[in-house]
């Protein structure tokens, strides 16, 4: 039950889970054409590397344009300059520093990035920043000026004056920032209104401008809209306009796109990016995605549990850290040369501090494999700069001691496992819901098609990877799996049993016990009102796995070690567990009964990446153990190139590409594919990759577009002859190697695609 | 939204006709009948000529006929004399003109019966009390709903602050007095010639009059004052006013933790406009509803305030009828009561639409 | 006669604070020793954290004590009538030889002792009240459940149904529930038969669902339920308990009957609500997936983790009850007429109310305060139990 009027949700940073959900591992692009504000550093880089890449990223005169319309008076004073903040939170027991001795500049134009895992304190920095803590929360030390003035010494009315004409924010859920009883046009009007006490009629013909700006499409029907009218691409863009509509100095942006599908988000940062541009505006961008800092920011700062640990350049941060932290963080999260085998994920060890318990001396110290007892547990470390670069400075005592470019201390090879035989067969599955109207208004209902023609197969100790956005039939496909529902047509083999019309209460323990699920959310996968042991045994007790309590008891405890969890954990309730330890329950409780097939649902992006690559490799491990299949149902490509055999894209209930991963990840692609790989952000500086931003955003699956299902955003479309796209469906198309794509497009054309990635040559290694 | 009206319009049918059926099967069971005939025969009838004075005046059908009589489907039962004409019968006995006689006379027809306790028309009783009751209903709602709204508001606006935390004890304690409390409670403070105010008043020469507001609210029927009307007003508005208070300020507590609330303040709206204009709307969505579905639980006020007071209206009605088990005064009641329950159900799912953009109707 | 003078205001007072010793003692050891462990006793220990909840569960407490040594505190028989004590003002002295010199909340209209009816007045209340919430929590529960977890036409029929009572103004309902009559008829006894027997249908269901695969233990737990419940269930409604344990009269019976069935419909929809936002919750489609019942699914996974919003309800529902039973004493309705329960109390004061306001006004108070308490109480758990 969490409540909203919970004094400790006005701290979401630090204790809501929600804050750390959804998270997809960064990968990292630097934007290929088009001036971007992620490359915009001045003259003074050095580095070859960088200044190969600068050559294609960076558009100087563009720089010119943003610092013009933002100069408040001189262009060399700092927009916000945040010196030694620290915030606490007053709860009835204790005080919990949420925030410590935090500095960080924003100059005119520039772009700031603030980057850490959840409840690191960085939501709670840009709340510190427009002073609005709620009432348990207050600044403790150090100050926040905004074009010079002191913000903290402001009156009330004077604060109001300058939020949301100076300093705008824009937030994670764009549903939740809108008012839902007032019409979009009359929340934008307010803005002017309220600060240039325009007239309403001005201030909502400026709203229609801004909104024709954010590139929304009909700006007068959207004016007159409610927000729920709109879709959540549309609902972001709502919000950038509204903090857009006075011209700020200064933009802070929280996590704007982390609510968004992959493709929709792109299209926001594009946006984001553009208009940063054009309205020279400075901002404040906080992520947890260190790939869309590389692409939207100049500088970054992050955050580890309440204190800035390295700010500098992106550049200078992304491929010279000096911070531990920095780096482990860079190491956890999948890369494109990740591999699951040969070069796996490097968790970072132990659990996130929680604020009341953080340890003497440097806080990322009992997590870190340069700790130097005596010297690092001793003082506070204070903030050092790194010479030799611009502003870098990092908070690491030994950071001149460390061979920064050593290879991690544990990272371990290990052999491939064995694909065996087919374990699992789909043939032409399909499944409809019928939707209807209501109990007494006659007529048919709708019919909602949410998997068209589902035919794959996957084998033991594989991992198959199911991708896809909101409403492409993935979870409904799981649902089928898992006997949940029931196939409307076609074939499910599981062995040589077709499953496809036995729902879960009819089939047997064995076939139960032998498909299994891992759930996404970890805060809601497990009871929170039975122990964690108790939760193992009645899984246990199901699937009849074992005779006796005492052996049942055993039992679970071996399971616990399986997930690599201490057995003492089996007497604890949920909530005393972290998100990752609930997790690993769920891994523990799916493989009770010794499954064959486990359907993995999103089951790390709810999670911090640190964590991530932890639950990773503890998948990894056990299907490596166990020869299982596994069913890797992911929006986020980078994972699933880490650590899938074989992908299948889904669109709208359709599988419109299917083929090993390098296939997969390598032209020919359907258009689809390309867009999306087109979209993930990633975190690498030497990756280059072509931009695709797909307009609009997915059709619902109750009223689908006719032929094709991507026609409505296929940029390929003009290629294909005649109308053949809004009315045929595509047929599967064979290409080499098991390779299946569903797409019009002829052989030539596919022959014709160039690469999304590619690395540029001075990095390769 | 046509479809939505008519849907619901049947539902309150079928619920208007179970729940007559229910009431009509209950007062009709042989005991109640029985102390009925008791009642209007003589209290020492027996057994035999029970039977014999139901069975005269048509009691002795099955159940089913009596209520597809009472409903007006089917036709109205008839009693013929010794020399086989029709004498008496349920058309017969209420009407007017003796003369005219309708083979249906049911609720269809617009006949409501004949109450045995007054000895009139159930339809004209009706007629007066709920006109009484609606003069009540309506002073109580005038005081009630912006005072409660008010309340609920200003506790809600900053939650945890020491005007919620006062406001929010007055509320609870206001619906911790149910109204044969409240009713006791202000007749001995205000309306007690021996204690409370007025003895107090009278001493200090400040009052001609024994007790400063009337006991009894009797007279509030033809001339209504602040005096003879103030005391049952406030009896029924307080109870109610305190839960409506609550479940506004929760309402609003709950909507200004909402991020559209922190996105208004941090787009430099001033606090008073945060919450008349963004806060306000949506916070009165789930009241609304409340205020709606507080109908029930008003109509109970009336009825133990009408009683407590005097006051003849139509809960005060409804007791007669319950105590003297006037079946056709209390059937009349109970439909009036169940049907201006349901349109007040009706009422808060329209309102409740109009309130909430996002719910839209198929 | 008069040779004892009648007691001021300050006397009264402090004699009946002395009278009430019990309460103070019981008080003051539960009070100890909860606050001493208080980290210890989960949602009820964190009750001690909240200023409102801790003056709320004082006054609950003050009054559940009241009513267990009722015995002891009153001072005069409740039903005696010392005839010159007829309207006798608070304070008034008896003059009598024997027995407790004052009447210490003054005399009715038939010369019986007012604080002694109060205080026996809550036992007769806080004997009937908890016990009906609990009941009609039982049957909301098992009805809310499947209502809210299966939907369908189980939700479209349970759901009319609920609306149907509750669509009947309260009043009326218990008019035509709660007579003499209906008695006869042997309606409340048939009521009582199904409402009775959800309680038990549910805690069989319980237990078969939780021990589904170890029939021994399974069958062992539903021999003790089925014995446990069918003495008491054939005691409540059959009046048939050889041992004399279980039993009710019918007029209490009735009344009981009564207001469960008002206060069922509120809480099945009220379960109903949490149910359908508790089951979309990915452990309950872990549960399902491991192929458990839709009994285990409702019973062990969604059930045990609506307690929260279900505890706060359920001390409301115990005030509205209190109240219910008032409205039925104030209608005369159900109760016999020398019963001490408040609002029949305050009926029979009512009629002298300008005159001789003391006689309704002490159950009339006491009430108040009862309600009063049970709310802030649930203020005071919902406050907590939203805390971390």
């Amino acid at each position: 039950m969490v409540d909203p009027r919970d004094p400790t949700a006005t701290e979401p940073d630090a204790f809501d889970p929600r804050w750390g959900a959804s998270q997809e591992p960064s990968l990292g692009p630097s934007a290929e054409p088009g001036p971007a504000l992620g490359a915009g550093i001045g003259p003074d880089r050095a580095d070859e590397a960088e200044a190969a890449r600068s050559s294609a990223a960076e558009t100087p005169p563009a720089r010119d344009d943003r610092a013009a319309p933002a100069g408040a008076g001189n262009g060399d004073d700092p927009v916000l300059e945040i010196e030694n903040l620290s915030i606490s939170f007053f709860t009835r027991l204790r005080e919990i520093p949420a925030v410590m001795d935090f500095s960080v500049k924003v100059m005119p134009g520039e772009a700031v990035g603030l980057v850490g895992e959840s409840g690191c304190g960085k939501s709670t920095v840009a709340l510190g920043v427009m002073q609005d803590l709620g009432v348990n929360g207050r600044i403790v030390g150090g100050s926040v000026r905004f074009k010079g003035r002191d913000m903290g010494s402001m009156s009330q009315s004077e604060l109001r004056q300058i939020r949301g004409s100076q300093i705008a924010m824009i937030y994670q859920e764009p549903m939740a920032s809108l008012n839902p009883a007032m019409r979009v046009g009359d929340q934008l009007a307010e803005v002017p209104m309220i600060h240039e006490g325009m007239a309403r009629k001005e201030a909502l013909a400026m709203a229609r401008q801004v909104v024709a700006d954010v590139r929304l499409p009909d700006p007068d029907r959207i004016l007159r809209a409610y927000p729920h009218q709109l879709s959540g691409g549309q609902q972001q863009r709502i919000v950038i306009a509204m903090a857009l509509m006075s011209k700020p100095a200064l933009l802070i942006l929280d996590e704007p796109t982390t609510a968004l599908d992959v493709t929709v988000e792109a299209g926001i940062v594009d946006l984001v990016k553009d208009l940063g541009r054009k309205y020279g505006t400075s901002m404040l961008f906080i992520s947890h995605n260190l790939g869309l800092i590389l692409e939207t920011c100049d500088r970054i700062c992050v955050m580890y549990s309440g204190e800035a640990v390295e700010t500098g350049s992106v550049d200078d941060v992304f491929d010279r850290m000096r911070h531990p932290y920095t780096q482990a963080l860079f190491r956890s999260i999948p890369l494109p040369g990740a591999n699951k085998n040969s070069r796996p994920l490097v968790p970072i060890r132990g659990n996130f501090p929680l604020p009341h318990e953080r340890p003497q001396g440097c806080n990322f110290g009992p997590r870190c494999d340069h700790f130097v007892d005596g010297v690092c547990n001793v003082t506070d470390i204070p903030m050092e700069p790194v010479p030799g670069d611009d502003r870098h400075n990092t908070r690491c005592i030994r950071f001149d001691e460390i061979d920064w470019d050593a290879p991690p201390a544990h990272q371990a090879a290990t052999e491939e496992t064995p694909i065996g035989n087919v374990v699992l067969r789909l043939e032409d599955v399909k499944k409809y819901y019928h939707v209807s109207p209501g109990m007494f208004s006659g007529g048919d209902g709708q019919v909602v098609k949410a998997n068209e023609a589902l035919s794959f197969d996957a084998r033991s100790g594989e991992t198959l990877a199911i991708v896809g956005e909101s409403g492409c039939g993935k979870s409904t496909l799981a649902k089928v799996l898992m006997g949940l529902e029931t196939a409307t047509s076609g074939n499910i083999m599981l062995y040589d049993q077709s499953i496809q019309n036995t729902p879960i209460e009819k089939r047997g323990t064995d076939t139960v016990s032998s498909v299994q699920m891992v759930f996404q959310n970890p805060f809601d996968t497990l009871n929170p009102s039975m122990s964690v042991g108790r939760q193992i045994v009645r899984a246990l007790e199901i699937f009849g796995t074992a005779r006796t309590d005492a052996e049942r008891h055993q039992r679970m405890l071996e399971l616990l070690d399986l997930v690599k969890l201490p057995r003492a954990f089996a007497e604890r309730m949920p909530r005393q567990l972290s998100g990752g330890q609930k997790q690993r329950v769920g891994i523990a409780r799916a493989f009770a009964g010794g499954a064959k097939v486990v359907v993995a649902d999103e089951p790390v992006s709810a999670l911090d990446v640190s964590v991530q690559a932890a639950v990773t490799q503890l998948l990894m491990d056990i299907q490596r153990e166990h020869g299982t299949t596994l069913l890797f149902i992911s929006h986020d490509l980078s994972v699933v190139r880490y650590l899938a055999d074989r992908v299948l894209v889904m669109y709208l209930g359709h599988v419109v590409e299917i083929g090993s991963t390098e296939q997969v990840f390598a032209p020919p692609y359907h258009p689809y594919t390309e867009a999306l790989l087109s979209a993930v952000p990633i975190a690498d500086t030497a990756v280059e990759k072509r931009k695709i931003v797909l307009e609009g955003d997915i059709p619902s699956a109750m009223n689908p577009p006719p032929g094709c299902p991507f026609q409505t955003r296929c940029p390929w479309k003009d290629r294909v002859p005649g109308n053949r796209c809004e009315t045929q469906m595509p047929p599967m198309r064979r290409m080499a190697g098991g390779h299946e794509i569903k797409c019009h497009l002829s052989d030539e054309e596919f022959a014709s695609m160039r690469p999304v990635f590619s690395r540029a040559p001075e990095a390769a290694e | 939204m046509l479809t939505f009206l008519a849907r619901r319009l049947a539902a309150i049918a079928a619920s208007a006709l179970v729940l007559t059926f229910v009431v009509f099967a209950l007062t009709n069971l042989d005991p109640n009948l029985e102390k009925l005939a008791k009642g209007q025969g003589s209290a020492r009838m027996s057994d035999a000529e029970v039977e014999s004075w139901l069975a005269g005046n048509g009691y002795d059908r099955p159940m089913l006929t009596r209520y597809g009589e009472w409903l007006g489907v089917l036709p109205g039962w008839t009693a013929e004399g010794e020399d086989g004409t029709v004498v008496r019968g349920r058309c017969i006995d209420n009407a007017a003109d003796r003369e005219i006689r309708p083979r249906f006379c049911g609720v269809m027809q617009g006949d409501w019966g004949w109450s045995t306790r007054f000895r009139a028309p159930v339809g004209e009783i009706l007629a007066d009390r709920l006109a009484a009751t609606g003069k009540l209903m309506f002073w109580v709602m005038v005081v009630m709903v912006p005072s409660a709204l008010l309340l609920g508001v200003l506790a809600g606006m900053r939650e945890g602050s020491r005007t919620d935390r006062t406001l929010s004890t007055v509320a609870i304690a206001s619906t911790s007095t149910p109204e044969y409390v409240m009713g006791v409670l202000l007749i001995a403070l205000l309306a007690s010639s021996q204690a409370g105010l007025s003895p107090m008043l009278k001493e200090w020469g400040l009052l001609d009059a024994p007790v400063l507001f009337q006991g009894n609210a009797r007279s509030a029927v033809g001339d209504a004052n602040f005096w003879n009307f103030t005391l049952p007003v406030m009896t029924v508005a307080l109870y109610g006013m305190g839960y409506i208070a609550r479940m506004t300020r929760a309402s609003m507590t709950e909507v200004m933790t909402q991020q559209y609330i922190r996105t208004a303040r941090l787009k430099g709206v001033p606090f008073r406009d945060v919450v008349m204009k963004h806060a306000l709307r949506n916070a009165l969505i789930a009241p609304f509803t409340v205020i709606m579905l507080q109908f029930p639980w008003l109509l109970n006020g009336v009825v133990i305030t009408e009683v407590l007071f005097s006051y003849p209206g139509f809960g005060w009605t409804l007791v007669e009828a319950a105590g003297n088990n006037d079946i056709e005064l209390l059937l009349a009641s109970s439909v009036v009561a169940v049907v201006l329950v349901l349109a007040t159900q009706l009422i808060s799912d329209i309102g409740y639409v109009w309130l909430n953009p996002r719910i839209r109707l198929a | 006669m008069m040779e004892d003078q009648a007691l001021g205001w300050f006397a009264t007072i402090g004699r009946m604070a002395m009278q009430v010793w019990p309460v103070w003692l019981g008080m003051a050891v539960i009070f100890g020793l909860s606050i001493r462990f208080k980290r210890r006793l989960g949602l009820y220990g964190k009750l001690f954290d909240s200023t409102v909840g801790m003056i709320g569960y004082a006054i609950v407490l003050f009054w559940v004590l009241v009513a267990v040594f009722a015995s002891l505190i009153i001072t005069h028989d409740p039903l005696a009538q010392v005839a010159i004590m007829k309207n006798a003002a608070p304070g008034s002295p008896t003059g009598l030889e024997d027995g407790y010199p004052y009447y210490l909340l003054g005399g009715d209209a038939l010369a019986r002792d007012v604080f002694s009816r109060m205080v026996m007045g809550a036992r007769e209340v806080l004997k009937i009240a908890p016990a009906a919430a609990l009941v009609a929590y039982a049957v909301g529960i098992c009805l809310g459940l499947p209502a809210g977890y299966l939907g369908g036409w189980w939700d479209d029929v349970l759901s009319f149904i609920a609306n149907l009572v509750l669509a009947f103004p309260v009043i009326l309902l218990f008019f035509l529930l709660v007579t003499p009559e209906i008695q006869q008829t042997g309606i409340p006894n048939g009521m009582a038969a199904i409402l009775f027997a959800i309680p038990l249908v549910l805690m069989a269901l319980m237990i078969h669902s939780r021990f589904v695969t170890q029939p021994a233990r399974r069958n062992l737990w539903l021999a003790i339920l089925a014995i446990v419940g069918i003495w008491a269930y054939a005691g409540l409604v059959f009046d048939a308990d050889p041992l004399g344990v279980w039993r009710m009269p019918p007029n209490l019976l009735n009344v009981f009957i009564a207001v469960v069935f008002v206060n069922a419909p509120t809480v099945f929809r009220i379960v109903r609500g949490i149910t359908m936002d508790i089951k979309n919750r990915d452990y309950v489609a872990a549960a399902q997936t491991r192929g458990e019942s839709g009994a285990y699914i409702m019973l062990w996974e969604i059930m045990p983790n609506a307690r929260g919003p279900l505890i706060v309800d359920f001390c409301l529902r115990i005030g509205y009850t209190t109240i219910l039973l008032g409205t039925l004493g104030f209608f005369g309705l159900g109760v016999s007429p020398e019963s001490p329960d408040w609002g029949s109390t305050i009926n029979q004061g009512r009629r002298l109310l300008t005159a001789y306001p003391h006689a309704a006004l002490a159950p009339a108070l006491a009430l108040m305060m009862l309600v009063l308490g049970l709310n802030l109480l649930a203020d005071g758990l919902r406050e907590e139990s939203l805390k971390d």
